[in-house]
């Protein structure tokens, strides 16, 4: 079972912390790699807190873990993660003659990766 | 701890935009690390206690060590014998620094890009388009009484933006501080900075020009249909009590966040805050400005500014600067795979960039600078490790108002620094490019200065 | 490598040292004209042309936070007139505001050797110096606004006047200025704080605890006076741009008295006419005023057809003129400090205003009686371009080619002025004056300016042509610092020229005067806001009168 969605990749204040202590290190890796959904959403995929997700496009794809969050805070559809090396697999390389890759609201596919 | 403590006073956080200048660093000088930085935010105690000094050659080619003079010569090699080089990065160094890489890429006659392209490069160019009415941060903290962020959340990225600057701080006609400020938010999410405003906004994704444009519409008193909430998630009601607010108050600010520059329309969403700032101004005095992100990012765009011209994306490859973004921006011109030789400073595309820039960057030459190892680094031909701006090493940093600051380094790096290596590399590839020019018997490359008119 | 050098058989234009037109020898030594050098020295024939010393130019916009968002501003003004560079000279961009480099080395192209950068807020002092650093040949200095500065205003309405020289000097160290500039003194506050508004009288007072513009002027030029600053408070008076304004230059240059003020491009300053309408020119009533007044200097600021950018820290007049070319418009306000605007702006020949303007200038320069106090300027780039100053002299210089561009310009206009029936025309002489002696004198430049021994090598030499913008566009010849620049119409040798400063004394308890006042109302920490002399190329500084 695949939905397509919104990514939002931005900064968050782990993300900041954890680029300090250097890019290659495992903390910034496993930040950069964590999605955040919307409750009802990943109740509907099935999916629970730390749970495996695929996201892809035409351009690439990436697997997280994902973490819940309320309707409130994250409309349904929208995923946000922190920038990092895990967003960028899907960004498009044309800039529309603008050298800004759309990197935000990327429309995504997610599914659930069997564990 | 040792004993061998000493403290630096009214130093400054490079580590973002806000570019604060207000850390007490306390340094332990045997450790060679900083163990407090008073009054710096989360971010600003990561980027403080995190840049310590660990062991590796300051000079590797191919991953292997060689001395800094062996590295340089082979640098100015590489860079001068390429068709298209480009220089990418900048806004993590000093300005001394950034007028080093400037003007090796000028003789060079490649192409100089920084981050701007794909942080607020947008907005650079809807600045082109209509201009903006702008202001330093502290008239925002002594005289603005609305004030609103539209796609952003500083509590994350710029922790200090809203007590040090422009929500909390009491000013000269803002004495009681939070209580004589409207604070607005515009986002597609509600995220930690939320709470702060006192009007939300929830705005459908890709929404933003047809929300700021239907202000627009509002502030000049034309007629907006009710269906904008369909459009863009935000009632007609709402708008036009938020339009109301914005011409009654004193001083309004409106700061624009990459929220709108990353987005589907992004020069067109800057435009339509600098614009909608810019017709406020019938009514009341109205400022906006983008958030800048990286410590010196807008150092790098004054100075690519007054040596070329033009902000980012700039190719000298006719002996002028020329500029085209899109064209010589470097998502394009590494995806493309125009680029035969890349000098990147401080800066990581090999991680940030879409997949097909890396994919190139992986199979051209490059020359980095960085004060960690990084994707980048480590796929480099010549890998240089240098001191950290800000804590090994002096210069001068822009805060994202264009305010110059000069920094104060905590303690001395065994590395040197960005611009200990440029020097001797501009130097190194000037005598090269001169060389190259005399052997074509270019008449040592004199252009005419100044011949008669007409 | 002989550091000497003769340039023989030349003409020679010196007016300090009342040299007019003679054949005379010129001689270099390490950087300075001397008496004589010996034998080794390099020969340079200059049979058949014109040797003047390099221009000065004491009032434009050149480097700093304004004038590089006015060059982020506008890349279609770049992209019509690239600067290519070479192994040894950096490429740049043209337009009406070029790159620095661009800037340096088109000056040097048209002899001049010394500019003025005439508007630095002190919290962007930093910046321009770093923009200057990268200007090359010229040497130069910035003027620092003060005229809008919230601090020295409390002090004024406190009657501190001590406090308040000594704060002005306290600033001019902290920014490596040259002098103090004073832009619509008193208009920032009504604009930023009171929806966009100004004030309109020299003698208004926003609020009743306010002070005048007149006062602020005043105290400015008293207290400068007293420091002994080579040069006076550089005035930009208010009312900039409006009809009937006149009468506010006359009474900004009475409040002088008989202490020496200057008056910074004075044709924006010179209209009759009423409010709202339509101006007139004034040129006599103000031309009639500094004749007989000795202790004014001025620069014209003359308007050229063509392409400007208007930019100044005046942000009301740039909103106005927003108005007017309904183009794009930058406004930038500076904490405590100033205001400030941009407009790309165009003046045409056949509109009226813009006609009368130009008009307006040519008869300030032709009704003036001595050419020591007016001086060539076009408010690079609000009048437009340092680039016309060639043909500015030769507007000057030949009556019938002034006529020819009279008969194009808007009739109406011109004929509301004396230039029709204006004939003087400018002697070389004359133009060393305007272009060089007379702006190093008022700058209080004992050393630029002239060629007698001790004055800066800093030299221009010309093919003597009949047609002088053909002449003044193309030296054959630029020394700057006795090194040549130019030769034969060619590059030769790059140059980083210095910077021009002054450091009057002052009490040094006035820090904490100025410090709590800062750690309120600025957003940067004190001790981090006074530039350091690593921000210092080579430099001079200029000694104060005592
Ligand atoms: S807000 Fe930015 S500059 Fe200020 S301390 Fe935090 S990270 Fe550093
Ligand atoms: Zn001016």
């Amino acid at each position: 079972m695949s939905e397509t969605m919104l990514l939002i990749p931005g900064r968050s204040n782990k993300q900041g912390t954890s680029l300090n202590k250097g890019k290659l290190k495992e903390e910034y890796l496993e930040v950069t790699s964590t999605v955040e959904m919307n409750e009802d959403d990943m109740q509907r995929l099935q999916l629970e807190d730390g749970d495996r997700v695929r996201l892809s496009n035409s351009i690439g794809e990436f697997t997280a873990s994902c973490k819940k969050k309320k309707s409130k805070d994250l409309p349904e559809g929208m995923i946000f993660i922190a920038y990092g090396p895990s967003s960028s697999r899907l960004m498009e390389s044309d800039t529309g003659g603008s050298g800004m890759p759309i990197s935000k609201n990327i429309e995504v596919e997610v599914e659930k990766v069997a564990a | 701890m040792s004993d061998n403590i000493k403290t630096v006073k009214n130093a400054t956080c490079t580590f973002c935009g806000c570019v604060c200048d207000d850390m007490e660093l306390t340094v332990d000088l045997d450790a060679k690390r900083i163990t407090k930085a008073k009054n710096a935010c989360v971010l600003g105690r990561a980027w403080f206690a995190e840049h310590t000094i660990q062991d590796g050659p300051a000079a590797m080619i191919d991953g292997k060590e060689v001395t800094l003079e062996e590295a340089i010569e082979e640098a100015a090699q590489v860079l001068t014998s390429a068709k298209f080089p480009i220089t990418y990065g900048l806004s993590d160094t000093t300005c001394e620094a950034q007028r080093q890489a400037v003007a090796i890429t000028d003789f060079i006659r490649g192409s100089i890009d920084t981050t701007t392209s794909v942080c607020h490069g947008p907005s650079g160019l809807a600045f082109q388009g209509v201009g903006e009415s702008t202001m330093t941060l502290g008239e925002v903290k002594n005289r603005a009484d609305f004030i609103m962020y539209w796609g952003g959340n500083p509590a994350e990225s710029h922790p200090r933006h809203f007590t040090r600057y422009t929500v909390t701080p009491k000013g000269m006609f803002t004495p009681n501080g939070k209580k004589d400020r409207t604070v607005v938010l515009v986002d597609v999410r509600k995220t930690p900075s939320t709470p702060v405003a006192d009007i939300f906004l929830q705005v459908k994704p890709g929404k933003d020009f047809e929300l700021a444009w239907a202000m627009r519409a509002l502030v000049k008193g034309h007629k907006v249909d009710s269906s904008i909430e369909n459009e863009t998630g935000v009632s007609l009601e709402v708008l036009e009590d938020l339009v109301q607010r914005m011409k009654n108050c004193n001083y309004g600010v409106l700061f624009m966040g990459m929220g709108l520059t990353m987005t589907r329309g992004r020069h067109f969403n800057s435009g339509a805050i600098m614009a909608l700032a810019a017709d406020l101004n019938e009514f009341t005095h109205f400022v906006a400005k983008p958030v800048r992100g990286h410590g010196n990012v807008t150092g790098a765009d004054n100075v690519v500014s007054w040596q070329t011209g033009y902000p980012f994306g700039v190719n000298f490859s006719k002996g002028y600067p020329r500029f085209n973004p899109g064209e010589f921006t470097t998502v394009d011109t590494l995806s493309r795979c125009d680029a035969d030789a890349a000098l990147i400073i401080a800066s990581d595309p090999a991680a940030n960039f879409p997949q097909a820039a890396i994919n190139h960057l992986g199979s051209i030459p490059v020359v980095s600078f960085d004060t960690k190892e990084t994707a980048t680094s480590k796929l480099a031909h010549v890998a240089f490790r240098t001191s950290t701006y800000g804590i090994n090493t002096g210069g001068t940093v822009y805060r994202m108002d264009d305010v110059p600051i000069t920094l104060r380094p905590a303690f001395e790096s065994p590395f040197p620094s960005d611009e200990d290596i440029l020097t001797p590399l501009r130097k190194r590839v000037q005598e090269i490019v001169i060389g190259k020019s005399k052997a074509k018997g270019a008449g040592a490359g004199v252009t005419r200065a100044a011949s008669p008119v007409k | 490598m002989s550091t000497s050098t003769r340039i023989l058989n030349g003409k020679v234009y010196d007016p300090i040292n009342k040299v007019d037109g003679e054949i005379k020898d010129i001689c270099i030594k390490d950087g300075k004209i001397v008496e004589s050098v010996g034998d080794d020295a390099t020969r340079i024939d200059a049979a058949g042309m014109v040797i003047m010393p390099g221009g000065v130019d004491i009032h434009c916009h050149i480097a700093g936070p304004k004038v590089n968002l006015a060059r982020k501003l506008q890349p279609e003004d770049h992209r019509h007139d690239p600067h290519p560079g070479t192994p040894f000279t950096r490429s740049g961009s043209g337009g009406t505001v070029p790159s620095t480099f661009a800037t340096g080395y088109r000056y040097a192209t048209l002899g001049y050797t010394t500019a003025m950068e005439a508007a630095v807020t002190p919290i962007g002092a930093r910046h321009t110096l770093e923009e200057l650093h990268d200007t090359p040949v010229i040497d130069k200095g910035f003027y620092v606004l003060l005229g809008n500065n919230i601090f020295l205003q409390q002090l004024l309405k406190e009657g501190r006047k001590e406090e308040f020289k000594h704060a002005i000097a306290w600033w001019i160290n902290s920014t490596k200025a040259f002098t103090t500039k004073l832009v619509n003194p008193g208009g920032d506050e009504p604009w930023k704080g009171k929806k966009n508004s100004n004030v309109s009288d020299i003698d208004e007072k926003p609020n009743s605890n306010d002070i005048s513009p007149r006062q602020i002027i005043e105290a400015f030029i008293e207290a400068v006076n007293e420091l002994g600053l080579p040069h006076p408070p550089h005035i930009h008076c208010n009312n900039l741009g409006h009809s009937g304004n006149y009468k506010t230059t006359l009474e900004t240059m009475r409040t002088a008295g008989d202490r020496r003020a200057h008056l910074a491009h004075i044709q924006f300053h010179s209209y009759a006419g009423e409010l709202g309408k339509n101006p007139t020119s004034a040129a006599r009533e103000i031309a009639d005023y500094i004749n007989k007044h000795p202790n004014i200097s001025c620069d014209v600021g003359q308007v050229m057809f063509g392409k400007s950018t208007i930019m100044t820290a005046d942000a009301p007049l740039a909103y106005m003129l927003r108005g007017i070319a309904k183009g794009k418009w930058v406004n930038a306000d500076t904490e405590c400090e100033s205001g400030c605007g941009i407009v790309p702006f165009s003046y045409q020949e056949h509109v009226y205003v813009h006609a009368l303007q130009w008009a307006i200038g040519l008869e300030l320069f032709l009704l003036s009686e001595d050419p020591w106090r007016i001086i060539l300027s076009t408010d690079h780039p609000n009048g437009g371009s340092f680039m016309n100053y060639p043909k500015l002299i030769k507007l000057l210089m030949d009556s019938s080619f002034r006529k020819e561009e009279l008969s194009r310009a808007n009739q109406k206009a011109v004929n509301k002025t004396l230039l029709p029936d204006l004939e003087r025309e400018y002697t070389l002489n004359e133009i060393a004056i305007i272009t060089r002696a007379g702006p190093a004198k008022c700058l209080g430049l004992n050393n630029k300016g002239h060629l007698g021994p001790g004055a800066d090598a800093d030299i221009t030499i010309y093919d003597d042509q009949a047609d002088k913008e053909i002449m003044f566009n193309a030296p054959r010849y630029v020394f700057k610092s006795g090194t040549p620049i130019i030769s034969n119409h060619e590059f030769c040798q790059d140059h980083d020229g210095r910077l021009l400063h002054v450091a009057p004394a002052y009490d040094e308890t006035i820090v904490d005067t100025v410090r709590p006042f800062f750690e309120d109302y600025y957003s940067i920490e004190f001790d981090n806001y006074a530039v350091d002399d690593s921000y210092l190329h080579d430099h001079e500084i200029i000694p104060v009168r005592n």
